[in-house]
Formats: structure tokens, sequence, C-alpha cells
């Protein structure tokens, strides 16, 4: 038999009033209870998404800084620089001796990041090991030619205006993948404003069942 | 207010919903998925500009043309060369593993000398400096015919250059490996005078009539040869393959003869006796005899009648009456010598029988026969100038006729029969029959200097080593050889800056000589190689850089007188060294390298494991040999050369009675500096169980295996 039936055949009212004031208690605790959840809610939903991203990304300088903006201006479109070879392919980012088609063994211009150029990379013949913002995993087959020369695309839809810009920012690196954070995108909830903002899987797939009607196939990029 | 259990419930709770709900659980999930696709321990290739060069594979006398398909500056895969006149498109599987030599752990990666039994690494200029003191001392002493040199072959400027070296500094010893090559010119020089090679017209023949020729396992110019054979089908053209084992060509072939170890000569010369008797010969081709044409009909006749024959070769008379009867009256028939890759022990007696065959039936300078050419001699060099010391050294006999009789004669006298040795692209520690006494030899002269690329067993053995960059790294003139039916000269070109501190050895041969000074530094005024080359190809150079080869010559030769003195003196055939009942011959495998050189890891990884398995060497026997012993079980093989440990592999394509050894393992290129656990420690080298057999008249090593027994181990 249970305590509370043993109480009401004893008729107590003492026992009542205990109840009572018993589940005043209990209201009291989940009170508290509430509070406690709302607080670790609260605290660790904000550390997921303002913290976390700093714990998760390491930030790293560029060798030196590169005026996209000026080289624009000076040499023409993203295409002087960044090329498709004869064969289709995609030069990426330019090599030295690209560089050195405008760029002389003495500096141009007297900032401290031509200096560093030349000093470090064209007298000592290295080649400059830029940080890479839009560098995909290995297993990703991917064709600029596709989309550039067979199907008119812009370069900003994908890679948005580094071309106006004057200064690198920081590169921010995956400390888990090695991969830049503008691959998943500034905003850590993965949302985004504009084309460029992320450069994911479910991006290309979007591009493609609004262009093409098909998201497309695996093997048509991991092959 | 109390904290108790419900408190800490919410507050559990409240975190595990606040992560829930923050990108946390999503981006990670999404991370350690792209981290566990992209190891970031597994190399991922650097992405960079495709392009293509073109050079020839010097890796075995075959010189095919290739295609090396790099990433920016970085070689990254060779494949054959579309319309090369020797392979057009096709290429083997050591040409394909070919940039596996390049970072080789058992690379040479700059000048070493020893220094007790360790290598120092030391600049050029020192080891330039070290050979040229040491050379010029023996010049002081007026012995300059006690320098020697050992390469893989007479023709291409880089052999030239040696010669010229050797010439001049007043030494006639220039030795050559003994190849597929050397013996085409001893058998040309034999029957028909010096100055000649033979060739083999495969890919037109309707009748070949192979001694052991193993074409689709590395004779000749291996991608030629399987593409000869490939196209036999179409052709209708029949091959008949004489061997003791069922090898793949064996097995490919229109019909195997299994015969006795060691008497091809017998057969050949029983097939001559019958086309012979039968008057199925080409009246018009016997005209060319010379050297006692009815001496030798009469001994055949009285000595190599079938039914001896039969006996000695264990093929019944009439299949030998009828395969004389069907050589004899093919349209394109054609004799081949060179068993198995065609680098192994061979006699005068077999290959000038064999090479009689073709002589008799008229198929000599004929379209699908066997073509008389003269010697490639595309390379002008300029007349040699000699003082009276390199006259003196250069008029003396030397040393020895081929070089197992160098090392003969090395072993046999007690003051330095050779008082420096040059040893280039060639491995005679490792390649030689009995090569614990060729390693005796080496100990025995006072200064070895190797020019390998590799650590091999030769190099181990040299005082100085001067490393040569590899095929793909340097410039060289490759003439093709190795029986083809056509003369091409290809270019290999280097494709890769050195990857270390190496030279081409064709300007260490120069270097060498400008620090000898006077006279001997004059014959070589060229600034490096490249310009040596371009001054000594003259007539070809522009078409040779430009398109990467030059045809020298294509087609049959002119009609040629043929001598047949050796074969009607009825030489004796060669007998195995030993008294034990069974015969231990090698065999050639196409993934494996007998030369001096190893195979790649790449090829040795598609070795099958009835060959090798694990790092123990697989004999084969047939099962009625066995005698108790069972398949896969290890065993003791000895020979009067030694013992060792093998695995059994019973095989009935091995005859009765013969034990076969795979050639190319048992290499040992592990010192205390490195190692190369890819290739080496894996297995035996035959050669070390085989004695050299030395056939008189001609001098050459003829044991073409030895006699063996086995054991329990």
């Amino acid at each position: 038999m249970s305590e509370t039936e043993n109480k009401t055949e004893n008729g107590s009212m003492e026992s009542a009033g205990e109840c009572t004031a018993g589940d005043t208690k209990d209201d009291k605790g989940l009170g508290l209870g509430v509070i406690f959840f709302i607080v670790a809610f609260v605290v660790c939903f904000l550390s997921g998404t303002l913290l976390f991203p700093k714990l998760l990304y390491s930030k790293k300088k560029q060798p030196f800084n590169f005026d996209h903006a000026l080289h624009v201006s000076e040499a023409g479109d993203c295409e002087s620089c960044h090329s498709l070879r004869e064969d289709g392919s995609f030069s990426g980012i330019p090599k030295l001796a690209t560089c050195l088609d405008c760029h002389a063994e003495d500096p141009m211009g007297e900032t401290e990041d031509e200096a560093i150029f030349v000093e470090e990379y064209v007298s000592k013949e290295k080649e400059i090991p830029w940080y890479v913002y839009s560098r995909q995993p290995d297993c990703v087959f991917f064709s600029h030619a596709a989309h550039t020369e067979a199907n008119g695309m812009d370069c900003v839809t994908c890679h948005g205006h580094i071309g106006e810009s004057t200064s690198l920012k920081p590169y921010e690196e995956n400390r888990i993948t090695g991969y830049s954070r503008d691959i998943w995108g500034k905003n850590i909830f993965g949302i985004k404003k504009h084309s460029w903002d992320r450069m994911k899987m479910d991006d290309c797939a979007a591009c493609h069942k609004k262009e093409t009607g098909h998201q497309g196939y695996c093997f048509q990029c991991h092959k | 207010m109390k904290v108790d259990r419900r408190s800490f419930l919410g507050l559990g709770l409240g975190a595990v919903a606040g992560i829930a709900v923050s990108p946390v659980g999503l981006k990670l999930t999404d991370d350690s998925s792209i981290w566990t696709q992209n190891w970031p321990w597994t190399p991922v290739p650097v992405d960079g500009e495709v392009t293509y060069e073109s050079s020839v594979c010097s890796l075995c006398p075959g010189s095919c043309g290739i295609s090396v398909r790099k990433i920016d500056e970085r070689p990254v895969k060779i494949e054959g060369l579309a319309d090369y006149p020797v392979n057009d498109g096709g290429v083997c599987l050591h040409g394909i593993a070919g940039l596996q030599y390049l970072y080789d752990p058992a690379r040479i990666k700059s000048p070493l000398k020893k220094n007790g039994d360790r290598f120092e690494e030391i600049s050029w200029d020192d080891a330039i400096a070290i050979v040229a003191d040491k050379l010029a001392d023996i010049r002081k002493k007026g012995l300059p015919e006690k320098l020697a040199c050992i390469t893989d072959k007479e023709q291409g400027s880089v052999s030239e250059l040696f010669k010229r070296l050797l010439k001049t500094f007043g030494s006639p010893n220039f030795y050559t490996m003994p190849s597929l090559e050397s013996y085409l010119d001893v058998t040309a020089a034999a029957m028909h005078g010096e100055g000649k090679t033979i060739a083999f017209d495969l890919e037109n023949s309707d009748f070949i009539l192979s001694f052991g020729a193993g074409i689709i396992e590395g004779w000749g110019s291996p991608v030629s040869c399987f593409k000869a054979n490939a196209s036999r089908k179409e052709r209708h053209a029949k091959l008949y393959q004489i061997e003791s084992r069922l090898s793949n060509t064996a097995a490919n072939a229109d019909k195997w003869i299994p015969i006795k170890p060691g008497t091809q000569a017998d057969l050949a010369l029983g097939l001559c006796a019958v086309i012979l008797k039968n008057n199925l010969f080409d009246s018009n081709a016997t005209v060319n005899f010379k050297g006692g044409f009815n001496k030798l009909a009469a001994t055949l006749q009285k000595e190599y009648a079938p039914s001896k024959i039969a006996d000695i070769t264990g093929i019944k008379a009439s299949d030998i009456e009828k395969m004389a009867v069907l050589f004899a009256k093919a349209k394109m028939p054609l004799a081949v010598f060179g068993q198995g890759r065609g680098d192994g022990a061979q006699s005068l007696k077999e290959l000038a029988a064999v090479h009689t065959l073709n002589c008799l039936v008229g198929n000599i300078n004929k379209k699908g026969g066997a073509f008389v050419l003269p010697k490639n001699d595309y390379l002008k060099f300029p007349d040699e100038s000699m003082d009276g010391i390199s006259k003196t050294g250069f008029a003396k006999a030397k040393t020895g006729r081929y070089v197992n009789q160098l090392i003969e004669k090395v072993n046999a006298s007690s003051q330095p029969a050779v008082e420096a040795l040059f040893v280039y692209n060639a491995n005679p520690c490792y390649s030689l029959h009995d090569s614990k006494s060729v390693k005796q030899a080496f100990g025995k002269i006072p200064f070895v200097v190797s020019f390998s690329s590799f650590l091999d067993e030769t190099a181990k053995e040299a005082d100085i080593i001067l490393p040569s960059h590899t095929f793909l790294e340097r410039l060289e003139d490759v003439p093709s050889g190795s029986g083809l039916a056509k003369s091409v000269v290809g270019l290999t070109k280097p494709v890769i800056e050195p990857v270390f501190n190496t030279k081409n050895p064709g300007d260490a041969v120069i270097l060498i000589a400008k620090a000898l000074e006077g006279s001997i530094a004059q014959n070589f005024e060229w600034e490096t190689y490249e310009d040596c080359l371009e001054n000594i190809t003259s007539g070809i150079w522009d078409s040779l850089s430009e398109d990467g080869h030059v045809v020298i010559s294509e087609g049959p030769g002119e009609s040629t007188a043929v001598n047949v003195s050796f074969l009607s003196k009825n030489p004796a055939s060669i007998q195995a060294q030993g008294d034990y009942e069974l015969t231990l011959i090698p065999i050639d495998n196409m993934r494996l390298i007998n030369a001096g050189m190893a195979a790649s890891p790449f090829a040795i990884k598609t070795v099958s494991d009835t060959v090798l398995t694990g790092s123990d060497i697989v004999i084969e026997m047939n099962p009625l040999t066995a005698k108790g012993l069972k398949d896969k079980e290890f065993a003791t093989l000895t020979t009067p050369m030694g013992k060792t440990r093998v695995m059994i592999n019973l095989n009935e394509g091995m005859m009765p009675g013969v034990i076969g050894m795979v050639e190319g393992l048992g290499h040992t290129f592990n010192t205390k500096n490195m190692s190369n656990k890819y290739v080496s420690g894996k297995g035996v080298n035959v050669n070390d169980l085989i004695g050299p057999v030395i056939e008189s008249g001609s001098g050459l090593d003829a044991a073409f295996g030895i006699k063996a027994k086995i054991s329990k181990a």
C-alpha cells in the first residue's frame, strides 16, 4: 500500500497540509529548473554561435598584401592573371613567372608588400605560398571553362567582388578540414545573401537545378 | 529555493537544447565528413599545367619512344610514343614504371668515396681530381694498358667516349657485358665478317623457328616483338618454340617442342642435315657459302642424323624431319637464336648453327628473313691524337677476350692484372656467372670507379662512384640494336632537372679527360657532352634533335658471303658443370629485369607468387622429378657453386630432370647508408649458383645451366 493511501485512510489534515506544502516546494524546484534550463540554453546557444567559430577557425595572414583593384586597373580583367590554359584547364593562382611578365627584378612602387615580394620571392625564385580562399577538396572535379567559357558565367557569381578589393582579408582555416571558411561561408548557420557567400556542393546543385533543371549526378564532379 | 536534482536536469537539458539549436552539430558533422574523405596524411598531387615531352627509354636495349606526361615541371606518367618506328605507341611495364627510378631509395645522391666499409660524400671536383691523379700515376708507371672499362654496349656516344678515353690513355681493355647485341655481332663476325650485325624481320616472317627466344619474355626490343607476335594470327604466320619449359612464348606458339637443355645447337645442326639430305636448301644461297661447306655437309650427314639427334635432344626423329621440311618449305622462314632474353650465356656453336639454318634456306637479306647489316656508324669522332705511351699501350693485347676472361685473369695473377677499372651501365658483380669470384676479382683491382646511378652490387665494390643521371635526366643518343629489323637512332632527352647531385656520364668522362691534361685532354676539347654529341652527330643532329629520332636504314642489306668454318670443325657441345642428376636453368620473366639493373618496385609487385612468395624464390620442377617433394614446400637446392633455400612449384610445363629458377631476383642493395627494401633481399640471384663454362674456340661463357640436386630443407 502506498503512503498517500495510508494517509487518506487515517483522515489526517496534517498530512493533507504537508501534502500541499510539498506541492508548493515542487513548483519552486520546477521554476529553478526552468531558469537553469534557460540559462544553460542561452549560454550554450551563444557559445555554439559566437565562440565555436572562433575555436573552429584559425586566422592566417597571407605572405603579403595583394591589391586586386590596382592589378585589375593595370592589367585588365581577371583573365589577365587567372587564365585558362590551352587545354581548357584553369591556371588558378598565377605562378611567379606570370607575375614576372610585368614585374621586374626591381620593385614597382614603394609599398612594403612589394618589397617583400621582390626580396623573398622574386630574388629567391620562390613561388608565393598564397592561401587560397576558394580551394576545394581534391575529390571534386570542377571545370572553370565549362562555366565561364561555355555558359558565359561571370567570375563574380562564385567569387564575389574580390577583384575590387584593395587588401586581402585574413585567411580563416578550418582546423578540422584544413579548408577555407569561405567554402562554408562567413555565416556559421550557412545562411547566404549572395550567390558568392558559400561554395558548398548544395550551392552547385541549387544553381544547376535552376539553370539546367537538374541538380546533376555524383560522378559529374566526384570522378 | 533549493537547488535540487530537477535544477541540474534543467541545466543539462538547456545545454543540450542550446547546442542542438546552435550550428555546432551541423557544422561538425559536415567538417568531420570532409575530414574523413580527405585524410590530411593522404598525399594530394599538386595541380599544374599538363605538358607532354617525348624521349627515348634506355632501360633496356629495346629503345622505345616514350611520351612523358608532366604537371608543371614534374613528370607524372610515361606512355608509349605513337608513330615511333620501334614501338609505335606501345610500352612495357618497366617503361611505364620508369619514374620510380628517379626517386629510388638506392640512388646515389652525390659522388662517393669509399672509406673503410663506408662511403663518404665528396664534391665532383674532388672526385674527378682523385680519379685523374690515380690514372696519371698508372700512366707514369708506364702501364696505361692496365686501365680497363666495362660497359653495357659497344655503340652509342657515351660508350664511344669511354673507348676514346681508354685509347688515348693507352689501353685496349674495353669490354662489354654479354647481351643479345654482342651475340648478334659475334655471330655476324664469325659468319659474315667483322663490322656486321644481324637483325630478324619478325613482323614479316611466316614461319618463326625460335630456339628458346622469349619473343614475349623481353627478347630483343620487347615492345616491337610483342607487336610482331600479336600480328602473327592475322598474317597466318606460325611460331614453333623450342625450349625446355612451357614459357609464355611457348604457350603462345603454334607448337611447343620441349628439348633437353643445352642441346639446341645439335637440333639446329640436325635440321640442317635433313635440309641438306633432302635437297631442300636454296642452291642460289649456298653459292655464297665459304669456309668448308662440303666439309660441314659431310659432318652433318655423319654426326647429325635425325636418329642421333633424337637421342641427344629428346625430340622424336620423325618430328625433327617434319620440322625441317616445314621450315625449308615455308615462304619466309626465320630461325631465331638467343634463349630467353637473349643476353644470357650462349655458345657460338648454337648461335652459328641456328643462323646456318637461315643461310641454308636462303632467307638472308630477304623480307621476313634474317638481315645481315653493317653496324651503325652514325657517330663521326675526330681522329685521335696519341702520344708515345698511349700508342704503345693501345697496341698491346687485351687482357682477356671477353669480360669473363678479364675476371679470370685478375683472379689468377698475383700482381694486379688491372690497376684501375671503370664500370658504366653494367653490374658484373650481379649478372655474370659465379658472382662470388667476380666480387673477388673486384677486390683485387686497386682502383674501381663506378658510374652507376644506384648503389648496386658492383657500385658497392667501387672506390669512387661518379653517379650518372637516370635516363629521365640526361641527354644521350640511343641506337636501336637487339635484332630489330631497322636501324633507328633515338635521342633521350632530360624531362626533369636532376633530382640529385649527379652528372651525365658523358660529361664525367670529358671532365676526367680534361683533368688528365696533355694529349688525352686534346682529344676531348668539347665544353660539355651536349657540345660533343652535337658535334659528332653533325650529319643527323638537326633531325635527331627536332624529331627525336632518325631512321638510319630499313629493310634488308646487300647479299653477303657465309663462312661456316667454325661449324665445319664440328666444335664440341657445351656440357653443364657438375655431376648431379638434375639441370638448373635460368628462366627469364618479362616482369623482372635480368641485366644489372633491378626491376622497379612496381614491377616487382606484379611478379606472381609462383615466382616469388614473400621473400622466398620459387623454383619450377616437373612432378615426375619431385620424388616426394610437395608443391609449396621448402627445399635445399645444391649446385657445384653453392646451395640455397627455395620453395617448390610443381609444374608440368617444365621438362622432367630440369629445374627452372627465375633471373633478376636476389639483389642486395642494402648497405649501412641506405636500403631499398622494395627490390632487395627478395629471392636469390641465380648467377650465384651457376658457374661459367667457357666454349673453346669462341671464348664465350656458354653455361646454359648447371647440374643440381634438390633435397628436403
